[in-house]
């Protein structure tokens, strides 16, 4: 107990001396923060420039904070703008720790500016000397876009040449793709057993590249099922979506000399909303028993519930979209899946039409840059790290700047 | 002409929208024209609320298979387009913002129509089991490939995968279960997916470059 009492006084006795000790001059945490100490720190330098690659009306501010942000009673920064010609000065905004940058956009093109920063502590204001004279201009080309514009022009250069090559009569040899190939044994499939064919361009508007990819490829199966005359639903998710479907069957129809037996409700309106369609695209697969499934387009988390109810009624399924994430689930579910740009490439491959086979040598020609970039960027990056090569390194900081839009 | 004038308007908004990526000043032209691509979708919706319409009233009428259900998305549709249009229980009235609570539109899209999207949505978890259950039979070199791979990763992601590998030294712990998880998932998964990535990357490059030089018209109901 007397023990106990003993560290209890012991205790006490060193909390009261760390009390005093802290109220000591010199000795407090906080004590080096004072007045005095901040104003031995440099002034902070503020600059100002026009903003790179924009539209105009915008200047950006910057400033290196040489540690007033650290100091007790820090408050902020304090930015102001000084209309050269007006003479007009305006206090812009008060911007907390951690802000080393600020751009104004709400100047005009017309005037020039100069800045001036305040730093705010425990109500002192710090200013910063004015910066130089500075006018926001607009920019004709995004420079951090160059590479991309170098990149682009190569592969559409070659895209065009090898289109007019095909013209010209040039032979292209186009791999197998099995999907495609299987259009004709799923339509056959459906003719035999008397049901219909079912087709969902996804679920995304005429602006997405993917649903026009569908859309193309639904011309080529349309022809085929009126060739067969065969029965073709559509439900769609959106109005222009079912318009322009209605457009390419009815065309299909009329290039297969069957124009009477087109028909506007093969293609359908049924909902914007996601799962409200595939409720709806569910319940006509159970009820009506396509013999084949058509899914190509752009679609989302309703892929598999789509892929998955047409697997359960036993038909043919081919499935192809561009959504990487949505791939698995179709190779699982379906019989046939068209990869990523095997989607963009259906359309070409099933018209044979020289043009359209010649823009798909041109994209090989990415693939090849693609293959050695990737390599020689394999080989740069090793070699850099492992034996600190300055040229391995250059290397490599260029094919970074390359394929860099930041 | 009726090829002729999408095909030009497709010409000119594509070129424009390329042009905007490259000129910080004509960014706004490619905004507005994405804009006016809203307005026409607006419109159109009018189509297809007209097509719901006429298809399912059609099949009530003539009594067509599964009639009933066409009923339900009559009404579905009208009631929510008047109690919508005309702001019924709205509690700042006909001027007032349609999603305050207490609207009866935003209590039908609350209590009606949100859980039956999660229904829907639910269902994925089912799918996903059948789906998985099939692709990972071991059937040739490649599904058992993804079947030891998908293990490894679903281990890996466990309590148990961390339980089953933590006595082996730090010095191989790359063999440790979610280290191997992780790896799978940041090497060969990534660098698949990315090469897809390339793969559709160059796809719409070609293909936007057949819309653009009118190459491709298929779905303006024209040969392609």
């Amino acid at each position: 107990m007397i023990a106990l009492l003993r560290v209890a006084k012991f205790v006490v006795s060193l909390c009261s001396l760390l009390f005093i000790v802290s109220f000591l001059p010199g000795q407090s945490v906080y004590s080096q923060d004072t007045a005095s100490s901040v104003n031995n720190l440099p002034p902070i330098t503020v600059k100002a420039y026009d903003t790179e690659n924009d539209a105009g009306s915008s200047i950006t501010v910057e400033w290196s904070d040489p540690g007033y942000w650290r100091r007790e009673g820090f408050n902020g920064y304090r930015l102001s703008r000084k209309n050269v010609a007006s003479g007009i000065e305006d206090s812009l905004d008060v911007l907390p720790t951690g802000h080393v940058l600020h751009e104004d956009r709400s100047v005009s093109d017309d005037s020039s500016y100069t800045y001036t920063l305040a730093v705010l502590i425990n109500g002192a204001n710090l200013t910063s000397t004015s910066t130089e004279v500075v006018r926001s201009s607009k920019q004709w080309f995004d420079n951090r876009l160059t590479w991309v514009l170098i990149l682009g022009l190569i592969i559409c250069g070659a895209v065009i040449y090898f289109i007019e090559s095909a013209k010209r009569g040039t032979k292209l040899f186009l791999r197998r793709i099995a999907g495609l190939e299987a259009i004709d044994e799923a339509v056959g499939r459906a003719t035999e057993m008397g049901r219909p064919i079912l087709f969902i361009a996804g679920i995304q508007d005429m602006d997405d590249v993917q649903t026009i990819a569908g859309l193309t490829i639904l011309g080529s199966i349309a022809r085929t099922v009126a060739e067969y005359d065969t029965k073709i639903n559509m439900p769609v998710c959106t109005s222009l979506v079912m318009t322009a479907a209605r457009e390419t069957i009815k065309h299909a129809y009329v290039t297969a000399g069957r124009p009477d037996a087109y028909n506007d409700d093969m293609v359908r309106y049924v909902t914007n909303e996601q799962f409200g369609f595939v409720a709806a695209v569910d319940g006509i697969m159970v009820r009506e028993r396509p013999a084949a499934c058509f899914l190509l387009g752009a679609f989302f988390a309703e892929s598999l519930i789509m892929a998955e109810t047409g697997n359960s009624i036993g038909a043919i399924q081919v499935a192809g979209t561009a959504m990487p994430a949505q791939l698995p689930f179709f190779v699982a579910a379906c019989d046939y899946t068209l990869i990523g740009e095997e989607l963009f490439a259906a359309s070409a491959y099933l018209s044979g039409e020289p043009r359209q086979l010649g823009s798909l040598k041109g994209a090989d020609v990415g693939k090849a840059i693609a293959m050695i970039v990737i390599l020689v960027g394999v080989i740069a990056t090793t070699i850099a790290s492992a034996w600190n090569s300055e040229s391995m390194l250059w290397i490599e900081n260029l094919l970074r700047q390359m394929f860099s839009t930041g | 002409m009726k090829h002729q004038i999408p095909m030009l308007i497709l010409s000119a908004v594509g070129t424009l929208l390329v042009v905007s990526v490259f000129v910080p000043s004509a960014q706004h032209w490619g905004e507005d024209a994405t804009l006016y691509f809203d307005i026409i979708a607006v419109f159109a919706f009018f189509l297809g609320g007209g097509n719901l319409i006429r298809v399912h009233t059609e099949k009530v009428s003539h009594k067509s298979a599964g009639w009933i259900y066409s009923v339900v998305t009559l009404l579905g549709f009208g009631i929510m387009l008047v109690t919508g249009l005309f702001k019924i229980g709205n509690p700042n009235g006909i001027a007032g913002d349609l999603s305050k609570s207490g609207s009866y539109f935003q209590l039908l899209f609350q209590y009606v129509m949100s859980p039956l999207n999660s229904t829907m949505y639910a269902l994925l978890a089912f799918y996903v089991a059948s789906a998985s259950y099939r692709a990972f039979r071991a059937k040739n070199t490649e599904a058992t490939i993804l079947l030891v791979a998908a293990f490894v990763i679903l281990l890996g992601r466990t309590a148990l995968g961390v339980l089953l590998t933590n006595w082996i030294p730090a010095q191989l712990s790359v063999l440790q279960i979610p280290n191997l998880a992780i790896w799978i998932m940041n090497a060969p998964n990534l660098a698949g997916q990315r090469a897809i990535m390339i793969g559709i990357s160059l796809g719409v490059i070609s293909m936007s470059l057949r819309l653009l030089l009118g190459i491709e018209r298929t779905y303006l109901g024209g040969d392609s």
